[in-house]
Formats: C-alpha cells, sequence, structure tokens
C-alpha cells in the first residue's frame, strides 16, 4: 500500500517520507522473522540515510514531477506479466520453514554447528561475515569505497554556466515554469 | 534551522547517544545483532544531524573533508592489511589463525579489525557523500550570483 502511494504521489519530498516509511516497514518485517542484523541495516540505511541522502538532493532539484501525459500500456503489460511468472514461480519453492529446504540442509548446518567452535564468536552472522565469507566483505567494503568515489568524481568539480549561454537556473521552489537548464549539472 | 532552541537542545542530548550507540553495535558486533556497517552508518547519521543543526560548516571542523578521504581509504586498506598480514604469518588470504596463539582469540582480533575498516570506510563514505550534496547547493547558489552580476 505504501509502495503504491510512492508511486502515485507527485510531491517528492511526500515520496522521500514514504519511502523511509517503506523501510521501517521492512525493518519491522525482518524483526519479525528474527532478522536482527538485516533488521538494523535496514532501519538504519534505508529508513535513515538513503532519505537523508535522497533530500540533500531535493534540495537541488525541483520538488515536484513534471506531470508526464497519458499511461504507456506497453509497460504496464510487460509489468504485469512479469509479476505474474514471478508469483507462478513461487509456486514451485518449498514451504516456508521446512526441515528439508534447501536453506537448511547445504552449508547452514556447517556454520551452526561449528561457528562458535572454530571462533568462540556468538553472533553467527558476524562470523559468517567477517570471517568465512571474508573476502566477500572486502568486495562489499571496496563497493562502498567506490560509490564514495563516484560521487566524488561527479560533484567535486564545480558547476560552470553552460557555454550556450543558458544559465543553471535553480529551479524555484514549487513554480512550474523554467524548462530548460534546470537540473543538467554540467 | 540552527536558530530553533528546542532542535539545538534535543540534538544536542541526542548525538552523543547516537554516536555511542554506533560505537556498541561497532564492538559489540559479536555478540548482538551488528557490525561495521551499521555501526558506520549510525556514526555518520549522528555526525549528519549535527551538520543538519549546526550547519555544515562547523560540522566539517569537526571532521575535515581531507581527514574522510584519508579515512575512507585505511579503513578498506586496514582491511586488505589484514588479510595480507595472515598472508605473511604463513597462512591463505584473509586467514586469521595464524595472527595469534590460540584459535578463538586470532579469530575475534581478526573479526574485530575487519569490521572496525568496514566501519570506519562506511562511516566517512557516508559523510562525504552528504558533504559533497550539501555543499553543491551553496556552489550553485555562488555561481548563480555571478551570473546575476554579470548580466
Amino acid at each position: 500500500m505504501v509502495a503504491v502511494a510512492i508511486v502515485r504521489v507527485r510531491d517528492l519530498f511526500a515520496a522521500a517520507m514514504l519511502f523511509a516509511i517503506y523501510s521501517l516497514l521492512s525493518a519491522a518485517l525482518f524483526t519479525v522473522l528474527d532478522a536482527g542484523d538485516v533488521a538494523l541495516t535496514e532501519a538504519a540505511v534505508g529508513a535513515g540515510i538513503s532519505t537523508i541522502l535522497v533530500l540533500a538532493v531535493l534540495a537541488l532539484a525541483r520538488r515536484f514531477e513534471h506531470p508526464t501525459g497519458g499511461h504507456n500500456l506497453l509497460a504496464l503489460a510487460v509489468v504485469f506479466i512479469t509479476g505474474a511468472v514471478l508469483i507462478y514461480a513461487t509456486l514451485d519453492l518449498p514451504e516456508y520453514g521446512l526441515p528439508d529446504n534447501p536453506a537448511q540442509v547445504h552449508v547452514g548446518p556447517h556454520y551452526i554447528e561449528h561457528s562458535y567452535s572454530d571462533m568462540g564468536v556468538p553472533n553467527m552472522v558476524a562470523a559468517v561475515l567477517a570471517s568465512y565469507r571474508s573476502i566477500d566483505t572486502m568486495g562489499e567494503a571496496f563497493v562502498i569505497f567506490t560509490a564514495g568515489l563516484a560521487v566524488f568524481a561527479l560533484l567535486s568539480v564545480r558547476p560552470r554556466r553552460r557555454e550556450a549561454g543558458i544559465v543553471p537556473r535553480r529551479p524555484p521552489r514549487d513554480s512550474e515554469d523554467s524548462d530548460q537548464g534546470d537540473k543538467a549539472d554540467e | 534551522m540552527s536558530d530553533n532552541g528546542i532542535l539545538r537542545v534535543v540534538a544536542r542530548f541526542l548525538i552523543p547517544l547516537i554516536m555511542l550507540f554506533g560505537l556498541y553495535i561497532q564492538f559489540h558486533g559479536e555478540y548482538s545483532p551488528g557490525g561495521g556497517f551499521q555501526a558506520g552508518v549510525v556514526f555518520a547519521a549522528g555526525w549528519i544531524l549535527f551538520a543538519l543543526i549546526y550547519g555544515l560548516e562547523d560540522a566539517l571542523k569537526v571532521i575535515p573533508q581531507r581527514a574522510m578521504y584519508v579515512l575512507a581509504a585505511a579503513g578498506v586498506l586496514l582491511y586488505a592489511a589484514v588479510g595480507l598480514l595472515g598472508v605473511a604469518m604463513g597462512g591463505r588470504y584473509l586467514d586469521f589463525y595464524p595472527l595469534l596463539d590460540s584459535p578463538h582469540a586470532a579469530q575475534q582480533l581478526g573479526i574485530i579489525t575487519v569490521e572496525f575498516g568496514v566501519g570506519v570506510t562506511v562511516a566517512t563514505v557516508v559523510m562525504l557523500i552528504f558533504t559533497m550534496f550539501a555543499r553543491r547547493k551553496s556552489e550553485w547558489k555562488a555561481i548563480l550570483e555571478e551570473g546575476d552580476e554579470e548580466t
């Protein structure tokens, strides 16, 4: 329901807030599923940081979305077919929580039985992330670092006025004029 | 926003708690949910709250931008260095067992160090991205004023 509201709403500020609510609800869902680490991440990253970053971007962009004319029926059809196929595929999944599911018989039991005797670390998630799957986690850290580098590369250059003489106007708060040269930075 | 008394008082009360909680989930990560990623984000959130209330310039006095570049790189390098240290002491890459004699202590040392590296990188990268976006607006304003003078 929140997701539908996000798609419907034209006010980007409200959409950002709805995204935060959506993340918080997901975090609550993860807590119900006993996934404390994931819930903590979702609450901190989804509801906190990404909302703040979106708001920081909104300070630069305009507050209201451009009205798009009409509906794209082809896109709607593609979305519906993909969704239907995915729902059909879930029928093949084994029932949630059965003891002989692949998630329960693959490497899971090995971690559950050995992680404490191997590491002496009570939080199994930390043991798996930082020790058994250490190289993966290092890759993630490098991904974060690369994201920082990318933003730095894009935004460290001071904005210039366009060659063609179009002044990069700061878009007015919530009026609808100024169509040219509003968002492109360079 | 900085002249709002309620915000200032509440933020002054909350920011230390947020940062303390960030450090808690950093270093208590092996016992309770948490770890480097979450801790870095929470810690950065405390700093961003400070920047929102007291202004970006004051916040950059606390942690200058240059320090962010250095720390962001230092975090991942710390991670990689721990891996190489394992190789140098006779194990495989990112193998923590050779670090200390007791296997449990070695693993815990490795995990804590590695998570600390992740936390430092995540916190500083988030701060850096926020700084970049927040600064963009003032740069843009300066350009606009320049343009107004010229025309």
